[in-house]
């Protein structure tokens, strides 16, 4: 393939080494091009993430780097276990990584905060409140008392108009556990947009609904955001669900192999790959691309093959913005 | 299939026969005391052990419907309000402030690591072995009691917030503050109203002791109330009073216990199961 190494270009030191607490002087270069934090809404580099276990410690991502530009559908996949969901936390800011950086818009994350919206697959909603006053939340927060009782009206009006979009306006009094499983998806698809979040974070969000229910939140997803622009971060298990979706498609495995000596090799992006489509129209005629299940074949044999690794100069980041860093054990004894 | 009336797993009686059953071991009792209670006044007339039902019932009506000039008041209404009055008061206060300590030990690690301890450790003491101490700092009067029972039932329900405070998904909490809740936004208008049906819960489960709490401070030191009531007329042996107030108390409780469960209900639809 042609693609091989692309992306390749610097080393880092030892990703081992504890980065200090201040940004660091980042010069990773990339094809002659310097790779700055501020360049793509969504920046990750040398992201490792180590659980403490029984016998020491367990490495979950080993060394992640990662660009996402402002707007991007980018679905990320992986064999189960290898860590989406903790690459997932780890952006949010429900969990802290042990070495490295994450930068939204430039700026080092923190813990969970308005940049950044959240939909789960279980807990999608407040079971206390109803599917409007759901909705309200993130007006309600972002206002003093005075001002809320002042616009109340007003943004109750504008929140029913929302629900409308989603179908939801006849059940707007009623408790989340009295919905569908595919309403109370719709409802927190538009109860995080509401806040206008930088970025869109969904865990597997159709994970637990029916095949059908399931494509006309594919569909529903999609259309809200072509409506809005979102960037979103879209984790699923589901490869056809993945390429279906997204703009780009993101492999993350412990399915590699590099010059280091270890048994046990935390996830890294193996894969990292444009699905050369935006928006509702272009996603439904793909499916009848024989290049579809093509690219599925493609994810499967780069990151879901124990069998058949890739080694850590192999992979296919052909995505523009992609890059990785590299350090020269894992470099060593490559041909 | 066979389906025996009362005995195997597989029993199902008709509905008929299931209103026999609930009420047997209460008429057994009630026949089982008329029993015992003839043959002793059989045996002893006059005697004050064992009345019978229609003795307590005169002594009843007396308690409710006479006016008593010594304190000026129908005695069970007068004892009843007093003793309801220190009830309330006493559980109010405990489940307030219970529940304030049992959510920002759950969700402020600060909180946790300095209450916690203490509040596991006290939450031990036997609270009754506490009255001589109560009696001297606020006096045999109202307080005394209100504080017994607050103390009787205040760490239980911090212990018991805190645990259904910490078994609140991450994820709701996380979400909340994506959604722009502050730190405070988070235990006031996030976390409270989530558990607030819990709160019915912890303050039915405790219950028992806030009545044990107001009996035995009633007991030992006041001047009117149910349990001081008891505890009076045992020294005329007059337990054709004693059992009807016994039984007075029991229905209250059932009453309270009940009020809770609907109140609950009503008040928080959205809790299911």
């Amino acid at each position: 393939m042609a693609i091989l190494q692309k992306g390749i270009s610097v080393l880092s030191d030892s990703p081992h080494i504890e980065e200090p607490v201040v940004a660091p002087q980042i010069n990773i270069v990339k094809n002659g091009e310097v790779l700055c934090p501020k360049d793509r809404m969504l920046h990750i580099e040398d992201v490792i993430k180590e659980y403490p276990t029984s016998e020491g410690s367990k490495i979950v991502l080993d060394n992640v780097d990662l660009r996402v530009a402002a707007g991007e559908f980018v679905a990320l996949v992986g064999p189960s276990g290898c860590g989406k969901s903790t690459l997932l936390r780890l952006i949010l800011g429900q969990e802290e990584a042990t070495s490295g950086n994450i930068y939204l818009d430039g700026e080092r994350i923190g813990h969970p905060d308005e940049r950044r919206g959240i939909v789960y697959q279980k807990y999608t909603l407040f079971p206390n409140l109803s599917v409007l006053d759901n909705i309200l939340l993130g007006y309600r927060w972002g206002l003093s008392f005075t001002e809320w009782r002042r616009q109340k009206q007003d943004i109750r009006a504008r929140a029913i108009d929302y629900l409308k979009i989603a179908n939801l306006e006849e059940h707007k009094d009623k408790y989340p556990h009295q919905l569908s499983g595919g309403q109370q998806q719709r409802a927190a698809v538009l109860q995080a947009l509401i806040k206008d979040p930088k970025i869109l974070m969904m865990d597997e969000p159709f994970g637990a609904l029916d095949p059908g229910s399931r494509e006309r939140m594919q569909v529903f997803l999609l259309e809200q955001w072509e409506r809005t622009g979102k960037t979103i971060f879209f984790v699923t298990h589901d490869l056809e669900e993945a390429v279906f979706l997204a703009t780009r498609v993101i492999v993350l495995s412990q399915h590699y192999t590099d010059g280091r000596d270890v048994p046990l090799r935390g996830a890294r992006v193996v894969c990292d790959i444009t699905t050369g489509k935006r928006g509702v129209a272009a996603s439904t005629k793909s499916k009848l691309d024989p290049k579809f299940a093509q690219t599925i074949e493609h994810i499967r044999d780069r990151g879901f093959q124990p069998s058949h690794l890739y080694h850590v100069t192999q992979f296919d980041l052909s995505h523009p913005d992609s890059f990785h860093t590299v350090s020269p054990e894992e470099l060593e004894g490559t041909k | 299939m066979e389906k025996p009336y009362l005995f195997g797993i597989h029993a199902e009686p008709p509905e008929a026969l299931v209103w026999v059953y609930r009420a047997l071991p209460f008429v057994i009792v009630l026949m089982a005391y008329s029993m015992l209670s003839m043959t002793y006044l059989a045996e002893n007339p006059g005697g004050k052990l064992f009345p019978s039902f229609t003795m307590m019932g005169m002594r009843l009506w007396d308690l409710a419907f006479s006016f008593d000039a010594r304190t000026q008041t129908y005695l069970l209404w007068a004892d009843t309000y007093t003793s309801l009055f220190r009830f309330g008061m006493g559980l109010a206060l405990g489940a307030a402030l219970g529940l304030l300590i049992g959510v920002n030990m759950a969700l402020f690690p600060g909180m946790r690591y300095m209450l916690l301890p203490f509040v596991t450790a006290v939450s031990n003491i036997p609270t009754l072995a506490l009255l001589p101490l109560i009696l001297l700092a606020v006096g045999i009067g109202d307080m005394a009691k209100v504080t017994l029972i607050f103390l009787g039932v205040v760490f239980y329900i911090a212990r018991d917030m805190y645990t259904s405070v910490s078994e609140l998904p991450e994820e709701l909490l996380v979400k909340a503050r994506t959604l722009g809740a502050s730190q405070l936004g988070l235990v006031y208008r996030v976390v409270l109203p989530m558990v607030m049906p819990r709160l019915f819960e912890a303050v039915r489960l405790s219950l028992g002791i806030a009545w044990w709490s107001l009996i035995a401070s009633e007991g030992i030191a006041a001047t009117e109330g149910l349990g001081y009531r008891i505890f009076l007329m045992r020294r005329y042996l007059d337990m054709a009073g004693i059992i009807p107030y016994v039984v007075w108390i029991t229905l209250l409780a059932f009453t309270i216990n009940y009020a809770l469960v609907y109140a609950q209900r009503y008040l928080y639809p959205w809790k299911q199961e």
